[in-house]
């Protein structure tokens, strides 16, 4: 999963169970119905546990694009000079 | 959010804390429901009324217990527990609660009842007291939800007596 797909999916995640906790207070309180309201409440679980959970490929679609390895071998990359150590000896 | 294990667990905290929030609004959802509950007992009749041998008075009755507790349940109600006690003063006590008869009612069409029976527990009072004793039968009942707290109510029927002599 790329990033835009891990930013994309947890907005869904939240989205999808808010709204279906709404419905399924919503609904549950009109038709007075407490059994009501926990099973659209756990199909909204369900529903959003199969969109978000697996790694789909509506996640990929922006995969970062990394530089070719021939790249860093135009760019070496700087050395750090290390200074000689003195040493501490004792008398 | 990268792998399959962390997005499975932000969801489940996710839908918990969601599901608790959809608790606390079902039981805040009890406050806006009005509730007339009424009820009415009569003593149909004394059937034993004695001192036991050693010392303490005991009294058996018939009561016809009538209610209608419909308005209680809400769609957030699991059960009633229904119970009624007589209650007396006594020099000892300022306040006897001696129960006679309960119940557990689970399902709103039950709630509305009328039922005769003598008393399920043994009314038996601390010392000789119940002669020509005003006592008042107080139908209680403790109101259980699904979810939230669990609250408890009474009415009290006063003017109820005890005949003068054993018999």
């Amino acid at each position: 999963m790329d990033w835009q797909g891990q930013k994309r999916v947890e907005q869904l995640m939240q989205i999808l169970l808010v709204i279906s906790g709404v419905v399924a207070v919503v609904v549950g309180y009109t038709t007075e119905s407490f059994r009501t309201m926990m099973l659209i409440y756990a199909g909204g679980v369900v529903l959003t546990t199969l969109v978000t959970v697996p790694n789909w490929p509506f996640y990929n679609l922006h995969p970062l694009k990394w530089l070719d390895p021939s790249e860093a071998e135009k760019h070496p990359k700087p050395q750090v000079v290390v200074a000689p150590k003195k040493k501490f000896s004792k008398k | 959010m990268h792998t399959f294990g962390y997005r499975a667990n932000a969801l489940l905290t996710f839908a918990i804390t969601a599901l608790a929030f959809i608790c606390a609004i079902a039981s805040f959802s009890d406050k806006f429901s009005n509730q007339n509950p009424s009820a009415e007992i009569q003593i149909l009749n004394i059937n034993r009324f004695k001192k036991q041998s050693h010392g303490n008075d005991e009294v058996s009755l018939t009561l016809d217990i009538s209610a209608d507790l419909q308005s209680l349940f809400t769609w957030n109600t699991k059960q009633l527990f229904v119970f009624v006690a007589a209650e007396y003063e006594t020099p000892k006590n300022s306040l006897n609660q001696v129960s006679l008869w309960d119940a557990i009612i689970p399902d709103k069409e039950l709630a509305k009842f009328r039922i005769q029976v003598s008393n399920k527990y043994r009314f038996i009072d601390q010392g000789q007291n119940l002669r020509g004793k005003e006592f008042n039968l107080t139908l209680h009942w403790h109101v259980m939800p699904k979810t939230g707290k669990m609250f408890a109510d009474k009415i009290v029927m006063p003017g109820y007596s005890l005949p003068d002599a054993y018999r």
